[in-house]
């Protein structure tokens, strides 16, 4: 499908990362945001609320962020794509909410442009540091997909992944910015809807009475519906069977846990979305995600002038991990740099996938600002020793 | 769905003629509540209110929390959410925008709706959000075994109020009447025609509803502080109420065992939340705006 010409900003056009993301959700078919103010996302939310009403669409502020986060579930299952957008401490507040979006299945993006923390932190200052708590914030195992732009241009590309995503594997999407993507102004070009595919929600077709509204047929990810089509569904955040009916027992659990796992990471590489730059017969792998990405390049190039080996690979998508590639350049480079505005999470899963088959060097920054590239490149040219 | 019996079992237990049945999932019968309790009797007069609305069905959606109210959505043969413990009212807000055509009823226990929930209770009702919400008020976290509740009065144990409650209990009518509800009335499980025509109005009202179900737990809060069963309660009912359509609801609060002013104490007209904001920006950007839900 491609998108409606409604929502599509055609142009070229100088705007900051928040803005652009926002211009992504509208020409993926956004109609519902529910929000509530938090730097450095606010602009998300500002611009949806001045656009949403000559396009045709919701906005509501909230009363926090715990009410915004149920209430995009409300609009999923009325049958709208539905995002909210927020920063640290309300995406703490969102945590119950991730998993009720997990185990119920409804389709919405959470955006995050991240900024320092722990609590308040530093509010107008960037980090990278939401990562693992996107990953397993809500209790409960779950597998979220995390989306991570590195400029103005790929907040407007890949929100419209995400939100086709969403729709593709029914879980909760993360759009995981930073304060300087969000607040860096850069070209913008923004294709003519029908140069954008976007993904519809799968709606059944099947009548009352013979539709299940967990029911699989085979395929990992049930067909939606919405209130008000006479399916009569229910839905709950307790453990439940294909009708959706309370189901505790522990077969029950394991059998819909699996599933809920095993519907986005059996992905059969859909779900890699990389960026490689002189991979291939490097020595030194830099593995990279969002704006340290950028700084990340600047290292590399001044390395490669030196006269080393070095490779880029950028995540895209974070969640879920690419452990598969990882593994199999575990076995052909002598070492990993990774560097993040944190103090070292996404490390983790590089050594994980590594398993000391060979060396990762953490570059971690406790956030406020981005890295030195020098800081990247000592730690590259210490790797290739 | 079928409107019909289809649990042949059920049909044998209670007969062809219970009106209720049609409105309920059989195939989730028997309930998880105790012999006694109240909720159970406000479903009965829920489903009268259905029918005597007129309502088609599949437009209606009901939207719980969490806890032994919490529950009602998932007996109801309708769209139905069972959500997390105190958002029912910000799902349904969500689910009410984004298909306005939708009737979107909210109905939970006293603890989900004002104490954990309490911040989007008066929200909801400060925008005049086209929700009608029904919360039994058990005195008690059913759910959890009896600890207190914002609604405990003054007094009597719970498992985490040992020696007596000490804390002021929330008014709900005065509450929901100061936030701006556009309907507010309190019945008991005793007045079931009353309580069912209370419904049936706020069914066919726009805007804020609040309807109080005052219901026993004989399981736990009757039985801790010695107040018998299911009926005892009910007969406290019947002989405390006192009747007062239009009353103050700052004269309204509930002392323990004490008098219980029932009725219908405000009804009113305000703009809906979306009414208003079609209205003004109607207003504000003319032909540029196409009406919401129109
Ligand atoms: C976030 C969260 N906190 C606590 C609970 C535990 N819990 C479940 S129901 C409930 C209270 C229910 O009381 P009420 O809303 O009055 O419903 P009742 O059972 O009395 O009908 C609590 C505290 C929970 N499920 N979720
Ligand atoms: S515990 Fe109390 S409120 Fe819950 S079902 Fe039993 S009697 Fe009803
Ligand atoms: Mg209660």
């Amino acid at each position: 499908m491609h998108a409606d010409p409604k929502g599509v900003l055609t142009g070229v056009h100088f705007i900051d990362g928040d803005h652009a993301a926002c211009e992504g959700a509208l020409a993926a078919g956004c109609r519902f945001v529910a929000g509530y103010p938090i730097t450095p996302s606010t602009e998300v939310v500002e611009r949806f609320a001045a656009r949403i009403p000559q396009v045709g669409g919701m906005f509501i502020q909230m009363e926090d962020e715990i009410a915004s986060s149920i209430a995009i579930l409300g609009g999923a299952w009325a049958g709208k794509k539905v995002m909210t957008v927020t920063s640290g401490p309300g995406l703490s507040l969102m945590m119950e909410h991730i998993g009720y979006a997990a185990i119920t299945e409804t389709p919405c993006v959470i955006v995050d442009v991240q900024r320092g923390g722990p609590s308040t932190g530093l509010p107008t200052l960037p980090a990278q540091a939401d990562m693992m708590q996107v990953r397993w914030g809500s209790h409960g195992d779950y597998m979220p997909i995390a989306l991570s732009p590195n400029s103005p241009q790929e907040c407007f590309d890949l929100m419209i992944k995400a939100f086709n995503l969403a729709e593709v594997y029914r879980v909760p999407v993360f759009f995981m910015m930073d304060e300087v993507v969000g607040h860096m102004t850069e070209r913008v070009a923004i294709p003519a809807a029908s140069e954008i595919d976007v993904v519809e929600r799968h709606f059944t077709t099947k009548k009352p009475g013979e539709y299940k509204v967990f029911g699989t047929n085979g395929s990992m990810v049930p067909e939606m519906t919405k209130a008000g089509d006479g399916h009569r569904i229910h839905v709950t955040g307790l453990t439940h069977d294909e009708r959706g009916y309370p189901a505790m027992n522990p077969a029950a659990q394991d059998k819909l846990l699996r599933r809920l796992l095993d519907k986005v990471n059996n992905h059969n590489g859909e779900l890699v979305d990389v960026r490689m730059d002189g991979v291939e017969g490097a020595d030194v792998v830099v593995v990279s995600f969002g704006i340290t990405s950028r700084v990340a390049a600047a290292a590399i190039e001044s390395a490669r002038r030196k006269g080393l080996k070095v490779g880029h690979l950028r995540l895209i998508i974070c969640w879920p991990f690419p452990a598969k590639l990882i593994v199999e350049l575990a076995g052909k480079v002598k070492s990993f740099v990774v560097p993040e505005l944190n103090m070292g999470q996404m490390v983790l899963e590089v050594e994980r996938a590594v398993a000391g088959r060979a060396r990762v060097i953490s570059v971690p920054h406790a956030g406020g600002t981005v890295h030195e590239p020098a800081v990247i490149e000592s730690a590259i040219m210490e790797a290739a020793r | 769905m079928s409107s019909e019996w289809t649990n042949p079992e059920l049909i044998e237990r209670y007969g062809i003629e219970n009106p209720v049945m049609p409105y309920l999932r059989q195939d989730r019968l028997p309930h998880i509540w105790c012999p006694g309790c109240g909720i159970g009797t406000t479903v009965n007069c829920f489903t009268r209110a259905l029918t005597e609305s007129g309502l088609d069905l599949d437009q209606v959606a009901i939207v719980s929390g969490i806890g032994c109210t919490g529950r009602v959505a998932g007996y109801m043969n309708l769209d139905s959410f069972h959500t997390t413990h105190g958002r029912a009212i910000p799902f349904a807000t969500g689910l009410k925008l984004a298909n306005p055509k939708l009737k979107v009823v909210v109905y939970s226990g006293d603890g989900d709706l004002t104490a954990i929930g309490g911040n989007h209770f008066v929200h909801a009702a400060r925008r005049n959000m086209d929700l009608m919400i029904v919360c039994v008020n058990n005195f008690t976290y059913g759910m959890t075994g009896g600890q207190v509740a914002p609604t405990t009065p003054i007094g009597p144990t719970q498992t985490t109020m040992p020696y007596g409650n000490f804390e002021n209990p929330f008014n709900l009518p005065f509450l929901a009447d100061a936030c701006g509800a556009v309907y507010v009335a309190r019945w008991t499980i005793f007045h079931v025609r009353q309580l069912a025509k209370a419904m049936k109005e706020g069914l066919a009202k726009k805007g804020f509803v609040f309807i109080e179900a005052m219901s026993p737990c004989p399981t736990l809060y009757s039985r801790r502080n010695r107040l018998g069963d299911g009926v005892d309660q009910v007969k406290y009912y019947k002989e405390r109420s006192i009747l007062r359509n239009g009353a103050d609801t700052k004269e309204v609060g509930l002392a323990y065992q004490g008098d219980i002013i029932v009725g219908k104490f405000v009804d009113r007209e305000r703009p809906t939340w979306m009414e208003s904001m079609n209205e003004h920006l109607g207003r504000v950007l003319g032909d540029k705006y196409t009406p919401y839900g129109a």
